[in-house]
C-alpha cells in the first residue's frame, strides 16, 4: 500500500499532531462560550475570544455526512479504492474529517468510535462503524 | 451612473489548446471589445482571477492588448466564486466614474495544464485533508451533496435530472465539449466515481477563455447589442468559511451555500423578487450545486429543486430556463465565467436557437460551497 503523505504541521497544529501520535484526541475549547473547535486556531471562530483551554473528548461521534470514493482520482490511490471519508460531529462538539471503516457501511446518522493509524511519521485518526472494522 | 455588459468574447474550447494562457485570454478580451463594437484602446480596466496560479494577470493582458493604460486591475486569488463577483467590481468602477470600460477574463489551459480535478489545493486546512485521501474538489462538494439529498429528501433521480437537462442545451451548443444526448438510464448506468457523484455529475475540465466587456449603460446603449444592464451584484460569504478554499470543517449546514446567505441582499438592491427571474445561469461545477443555488435563491422551494428540474421547468420550454448553455457539466469548465457569458447573451437575446422567450430579468451565480457571488442582469428597461 503507498503511504499516504504525511501532514504538513505548522505552529497551529502541532499538538493535535501530538495528540494523535499518543492516541488521544486533543481539541480546543473556547474559555467564554465554550464551544469546541477543529482546526486548531488562535482565536474561537464563534465569539472571537483568544485561545482555548486544551480538551481531550472521547473521540467517538456521529457521521454529519459521507463520501465514498470507488474510482481512483490518484495514481497514489489506485490500490486504496473503495475508501470512505465521513464528516463527524464529535461527542462534546467539534467537527473532523476522517476513514470511516469499513466503506460499505457508511451512513449519516451512524454512531462512530475513533481508530488510530500509527503511520511510519504521524497518526490518523480514522472511525469505525458499529460493524467494527479498522 | 449606471453599469452594463456590452460584449462577450470566447475563444474555442478544447482538450489541449497547444497555446499560452496569455494567447487565450488575449484572443476572448479582443473578441468582447470587438463583440461590443468598442476601440480597444478605450478600455482602462481588467480584471482576472487564478486558482494556484493557473493563469495570467491583468497586467500582461494589458500589455498584449496595447492598452494606453490602466485605472482599474484585478488580480483575484479566488475560484468559481469570482465572476459574478468581479463583474460587480467593475461595474461599481464605473458607476463611480473610477473606469470607463473593463474587462473581465478567465483564461486557462485547464484540461492539458494543471487540473482543478487533481489539483492540491494548499493552505493551513490541507494537512488535515490529504493525508487522509480527502483530497480532491469533487470530493467536497460529494460532502455536501450527500448531506444535502439526505436532509431535504431528495436522491439520485435529482442529480441526474440536471445532467439530463443540461445535456439537452449542449446537444446545441456549438462551444458545448460534451454534446452526445444523456438519458436517465445513461446516467444511473454509469457507476460511482465518488458516492453520490457518477462521470455525469461533473464538469468537464477544458483550456479556453471567455471575457466580458463592463462599461457604462450610456455608453453601451450607443454599441452593437442591447445592453445587459446589472441591476445587482452581491458577494456573501457566511460564518466560519474556513481556513482555505477546501476546507469546511466548521461551516454549519452542508446543505445550505453563500446563495442562501446572498438572496436578500442581491435581490433587494435590484429591487426584485426571485419570482421575477426569466432566466438563471447557476453555477455548476456539480449537478448539486444547481440543486443547492435553485433552492439557496428561493427559484423553488426547499427541498423541491429536483422535482423542479424533473418537471422541465429548467427547459427553454418551462417557466426558468436554466443553464443554457448546458452548463460547466457540458461546455466547459471555466469556472463560471462562461455562466455569465450565456447570461449576457441571453439577456441580449442571442441565444439563438437557445434563446429563452422571457429574458429581460437573469440571475447567475459564481461560485459552489461557503462563500460565492451572484449578479441580476435585466434588458434596458
Ligand atoms: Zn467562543
Amino acid at each position: 500500500m503507498t503511504a499516504p503523505p504525511a501532514p504538513d504541521r505548522d505552529t497551529e497544529s502541532g499538538p493535535f499532531w501530538q495528540g494523535l501520535a499518543q492516541h488521544r484526541l486533543l481539541l480546543q475549547e473556547c474559555p467564554a462560550c465554550r464551544r469546541r473547535r477543529f482546526p486548531r486556531m488562535p482565536t474561537c471562530p464563534y465569539c472571537g475570544t483568544d485561545g482555548g483551554e486544551e480538551v481531550e473528548p472521547p473521540g467517538t461521534g456521529t457521521v454529519y455526512s459521507w463520501v465514498r470514493v470507488e474510482r481512483a482520482l490518484t495514481p497514489a490511490a489506485a490500490d486504496q479504492v473503495p475508501y470512505c471519508v465521513a464528516t463527524v460531529d464529535l461527542d462534546g462538539g467539534g467537527r473532523i474529517h476522517g476513514r470511516l471503516e469499513p466503506p460499505a457501511a457508511a451512513r449519516i446518522g451512524m454512531a462512530v468510535t475513533p481508530v488510530y493509524v500509527d503511520h511510519d511519521d504521524w497518526t490518523e485518526l480514522r472511525f469505525a462503524g458499529p460493524e467494527g472494522g479498522g | 451612473m449606471r453599469a452594463a455588459v456590452a460584449g462577450v468574447g470566447y475563444t474555442a474550447f478544447s482538450r489541449d489548446s497547444g497555446r499560452s494562457v496569455l494567447s487565450l485570454a488575449t484572443e476572448a478580451c479582443r473578441r468582447a471589445v470587438d463583440d461590443a463594437g468598442l476601440d480597444v484602446a478605450a478600455v482602462d480596466g481588467i480584471a482576472s482571477f487564478r486558482v494556484m496560479d493557473d493563469s495570467v494577470p491583468a497586467q500582461a493582458v494589458a500589455t498584449t492588448l496595447a492598452l494606453p493604460g490602466l485605472r482599474f486591475s484585478v488580480d483575484a486569488d479566488m475560484g468559481g466564486q469570482a465572476p459574478c463577483y468581479l463583474v460587480w467590481l467593475a461595474a461599481m468602477a464605473v458607476e463611480t466614474g473610477r473606469a470607463r470600460n473593463v474587462l473581465v477574463y478567465r483564461a486557462l489551459n485547464g484540461r492539458s495544464g494543471a487540473r482543478v480535478g487533481t489539483m492540491r489545493f494548499g493552505g493551513m486546512g490541507a494537512q488535515f485533508r490529504y493525508p487522509i485521501g480527502y483530497d480532491a474538489y469533487m470530493m467536497y462538494v460529494a460532502m455536501w451533496a450527500q448531506r444535502f439529498v439526505y436532509e431535504t429528501g431528495q436522491g439520485e433521480e435529482d442529480l441526474a435530472a440536471v445532467a439530463v437537462a443540461q445535456r439537452a442545451y449542449a446537444v446545441d451548443n456549438d462551444r458545448a465539449v460534451r454534446r452526445r444526448p444523456l438519458t436517465l438510464q445513461d446516467y444511473l448506468a454509469a457507476p460511482h466515481v465518488v458516492h453520490p457523484f457518477r462521470a455525469d455529475d461533473c464538469t468537464v475540465e477544458v483550456d479556453g477563455a471567455c471575457a466580458v466587456l463592463v462599461t457604462s449603460l450610456e455608453q453601451a446603449r450607443d454599441l452593437r447589442h442591447p445592453p445587459a444592464v446589472v441591476a445587482s451584484g452581491a458577494y456573501r460569504a457566511g460564518p466560519r468559511p474556513g481556513l482555505d478554499i477546501g476546507d469546511h470543517a466548521l461551516w454549519d449546514d452542508y446543505t445550505r451555500n453563500y446563495t442562501s446567505h446572498l438572496r436578500d441582499d442581491l435581490f433587494g438592491a435590484a429591487g426584485l423578487t426571485p419570482g421575477d427571474v426569466q432566466v438563471a445561469q447557476i453555477y455548476d461545477c456539480f449537478t448539486s450545486t444547481v440543486l443547492i443555488g435553485l433552492e439557496g435563491l428561493g427559484l423553488c422551494e426547499r427541498g423541491g429543486s429536483g422535482a423542479f428540474v424533473r418537471s422541465g421547468a429548467t427547459t427553454l420550454a418551462g417557466r426558468l430556463p436554466t443553464n443554457t448553455h448546458g452548463g460547466l457539466l457540458s461546455e466547459g469548465y471555466l469556472h463560471g465565467m462562461n455562466t455569465v457569458g450565456e447570461a449576457v447573451l441571453q439577456v441580449q437575446g442571442r441565444g439563438g436557437s437557445r434563446q429563452a422567450a422571457r429574458h429581460e430579468v437573469a440571475a447567475v451565480t459564481s461560485g459552489a460551497l461557503m462563500d460565492g457571488s451572484a449578479l441580476i442582469l435585466t434588458a434596458d428597461r
